[in-house]
């Protein structure tokens, strides 16, 4: 093909010249391409996280693929498939976990779903009115990792790097309390509750409670803690008491804790345990300590007597009573009441120091002291503690005169020997009372009565009809008498008008008495005169005045005269 | 067939810068004989063959190197296909857009719009977008596949038909950007605070340069070579 048609014109001929590249660089570009797409598939595979799986009771506002899960506001990961557990009863929610977000699969880590929620302790949520709901992630601490976890109902009140202390509080009940009850630290909201549960033995409740940062240092080892739930209504032998802590907590619970004044104590480390008291004065209380059960056997009736009335010895608040019975005796064929009290002998503070160290364990040691009280007198009386109510409360106190009574101590449980109350003995006073008036000869008393009254009716009539006018008489003669007096006021005042310029400054007795003063003192300097001539010159007297009497007044025969005169 | 007369065959080549014709001294002896092709004449071999020597022919006029089909043609239009293969992957697995509608955000795919769309209602939307983003690239990729292995293989079956496929490929390229722009235009007007944002995501990058490959490759393929089966 080197030949060229003659019959055209002749097209140049171009030189060959030696080429540059063997291979085509365009085989670069897919190769960069390929490279790219490895990279996105190595980065994606290296950024996939754990897949894990979820269980709710329900799926709502869980879409699959779209719901994102948020680890402080921060999307960790995305819900990838929505199904329903085998046997229908909750749903299985799989999520795919960022990279970044392996350590949020800790066994403890807790999920949630994060919706609008209106409840008495505040609305949460609201965000997810408009971007839906998301599942909410709290990083658990344990080591161990997990793949499947089971959600929470309910959003937790504490999230795990909050700062501040959680305790733990025994109580008998929950009360009106609930997750997210509010804590109270002198009516300010310090904290909520965080979870409960029921004791091992299900005898008590274990309240979590969580106190934020600034105010956990106020839960000292010796702070008391109290249920300010609702309105604390309580009517005892003391009276009405009605408290509440705050609005909010009559609908949604709460738990108040306040440190007993005057005590220093170091904050209380986390997660230490407290008691749950019903009501602040309880917690305020000094510690109760051991409990003491004792039984009371009463022969009365003892209407008016509640569970949870006071038992005191000399005035102190012992303890309480737990129960009353009902008992059946035999042989007299009474109902006696059985009361069962719990009485608490810390509460009687220094005294205890001071009593005698007994043996044995702590029933018998009580038992033994009661018994030598009982020996001195000491018995259990129901008294009545208010008048009003007829509320009743048990009285340990030393009776004079008492029947001897042997306790027993080696019965469980103690029993205390009992005489009947006051209320009692008020009674039988009333009744004594009663027929004493009844005694009375009330009709006799109404008749002398009578007849006095018309004895009294006509002396009344007499003073009415003979007293009267003399009085009336006597009166227009004091009124006479009182006209008199009253001239002679008016002449009195007169006289005092007279006396009064008399004294007056220039009043002419004034003015004489000013005088004659002056006469009286010039008598009495010449008189002193005489009386230093004579002093000095005793002879003078007879024989004149001396010469050389320098001192001397011109005229001392003269005073003499005077003095004489004004004597 | 029989009377097409090309250029080869006059043993003229034409400056494609300045459309100077002048002799062919590029060196195709060497070519059919050194060829691994099992056709006779490869005018394609000087791309494939001359490994050992290379050299090449510059227009005596205006100085642009002489070739009588483009140089490398099949291979660079290959290389790019291929790009372009691997980067649909990533534009079809990654998400293309993230749309947020009060405060609600959501990252999607394109199958997943489409979906959504479908699902919705929107059918013609839907459509749309399934036609524009999967339909179209995937039947270029089909097609140029079709053309550059027939053309390597000088076949010379439907050769009418797939120049008029080549026509159509190049005429749809223009329009392959749609996703694209669909993406940036509602990415630009959609921006209210709060209420409704639209982003684009990575996806739509690779979506972009598959786009920008396939076109690359349909332009780098010389459409004579599909003729060249026809000079035998």
């Amino acid at each position: 093909m080197n030949d060229t048609t003659e019959t055209r014109p002749q097209p140049g001929k171009p030189a060959i010249l030696r080429r540059r590249w063997g291979i085509s660089l365009i085989w670069i570009v897919p190769l960069l391409a390929a490279a790219i797409g490895i990279s996105m598939l190595v980065h994606a595979w290296l950024s996939e996280g754990p897949e894990i799986t979820i269980f709710f009771r329900t799926a709502t506002g869980l879409e699959a693929g779209k719901t994102p899960v948020k680890y402080k506001d921060v999307t960790v990961g995305a819900v990838t498939a929505i199904t329903l557990s085998k046997d229908g009863s909750h749903v299985k929610v799989k999520v795919a976990l960022m990279q970044s977000a392996k350590s949020l699969t800790s066994k403890d880590s807790r999920f949630w779903v994060v919706r609008p929620r209106i409840g008495a302790s505040g609305i949460s949520g609201v965000d997810t009115l408009l971007s839906g709901a998301y599942i909410g992630v709290d990083k658990g601490r344990a080591e161990d990792t997990a793949s499947e976890f089971t959600g929470l109902e309910m959003p937790p009140p504490v999230v795990g790097d909050m700062p501040g202390k959680s305790f733990i509080l025994k109580s008998e009940d929950l009360g009106s309390l609930d997750i997210g009850s509010p804590v109270y630290y002198r009516r300010i909201q310090v904290g909520r509750v965080a979870s409960y549960q029921l004791g091992e033995s299900g005898q008590d409740i274990k309240l979590q409670i969580f106190i934020d940062a600034p105010y956990d240092r106020f839960v000292t080892t010796n702070t008391r803690f109290w249920n300010a739930s609702g309105v604390d209504v309580s009517l005892g032998a003391d009276g009405l008491k009605l408290k509440t802590q705050s609005v909010a907590t009559i609908v949604a619970g709460g738990v108040a804790f306040a440190s007993p004044m005057g005590r220093q104590a170091s904050p209380a480390p986390k997660d230490t345990e407290f008691t749950l008291t019903a009501d602040q004065g309880t917690a305020m209380a000094p510690p109760d300590g051991e409990a003491q059960y004792i039984q009371l056997k009463f022969e009365q009736s003892l209407r008016g007597l509640s569970v949870g009335a006071p038992v005191q010895f000399s005035g102190v608040d012992l303890g309480r009573v737990v129960s009353i019975n009902l008992d059946y005796d035999p042989e007299k064929h009474r109902f006696p009441t059985v009361v069962g009290v719990v009485v608490y002998p810390q509460r009687m503070g220094r005294v205890l120091e001071k009593l005698p160290k007994l043996e044995g364990d702590n029933d018998r040691q009580a038992a033994l002291f009661m018994r030598s009280m009982v020996k001195q007198g000491l018995r259990a009386q129901a008294r009545l503690g208010n008048i009003l109510t007829g509320q009743l409360y048990i009285a340990m106190d030393f009776v004079r005169n008492a029947p001897k009574v042997e306790m027993d101590v080696n019965a469980r449980p103690i029993t205390m020997p009992t005489v009947n109350g006051s209320f009692d003995r008020m009674q039988e006073q009333i009744a004594n009372i009663v027929a004493k008036i009844e005694k009375m000869p009330l009709d006799s008393i109404a008749r002398n009565l009578d007849t006095t009254l018309v004895s009294l009716d006509k002396t009344l009539t007499q003073v009415n009809s003979q007293v009267l006018p003399q009085t009336a008489q006597t009166l227009q003669q004091t009124q006479h008498t009182m006209q008199e007096a009253d001239e002679t006021m008016q002449q009195a005042r007169q006289t005092f008008g007279n006396v009064d310029s008399l004294l007056a400054e220039d009043a002419p007795l004034q003015q004489n008495l000013g005088q004659t003063l002056q006469e009286v003192q010039r008598t009495s300097r010449s008189l002193r005169v005489l009386t230093d001539l004579l002093g000095r010159h005793p002879e003078s007297l007879l024989r004149g005045r001396p010469e050389d009497a320098s001192t001397v007044t011109l005229n001392p025969a003269a005073p003499t005269t005077k003095e004489e005169s004004t004597k | 067939m029989t009377g097409a007369v090309s250029a080869r065959r006059l043993g003229v080549v034409s400056c494609h810068a300045c459309g100077l014709v002048c002799q062919d001294t590029l060196p195709q002896e060497i070519t059919p004989q050194a060829a691994h092709d099992p056709h006779v004449p490869g005018s394609d071999a000087p791309d494939n063959a001359d490994r050992g020597r290379s050299y090449h022919v510059d227009c005596p006029r205006c100085g642009a190197p002489l070739h009588r089909r483009r140089p490398n043609s099949i291979a660079r239009a290959w290389a790019l296909l291929l790009a372009g293969l691997i980067f649909y992957i990533p534009a079809n697995v990654l998400p293309v857009m993230y749309t947020s509608l009060m405060g609600k955000g959501s990252e999607n795919t394109i199958m997943q719009g489409v979906i959504e769309f479908w699902k919705s209602g929107s059918y013609g939307i839907a459509l749309v977008i399934f036609i524009a983003s999967v339909l179209v690239p995937c039947t270029k990729f089909l097609v140029l596949g079709v053309l550059f292995v027939t053309s390597q293989r000088r076949s010379r079956w439907a050769m009418k038909e797939r120049a008029k496929l080549y026509r159509m490929v190049e005429l749809v390229g223009y329009w392959s950007m749609l996703d694209v722009l669909v993406v940036a235009v509602v990415a630009a007007l959609v921006k209210f605070q709060g209420l409704s944002d639209i982003e684009p995501r990575i996806g739509i990058l690779f979506f972009g340069m598959v786009v920008i490959m396939t076109m690359l490759s349909a332009m780098s393929f010389d459409p004579r070579l599909i003729w060249d089966g026809d000079t035998e």
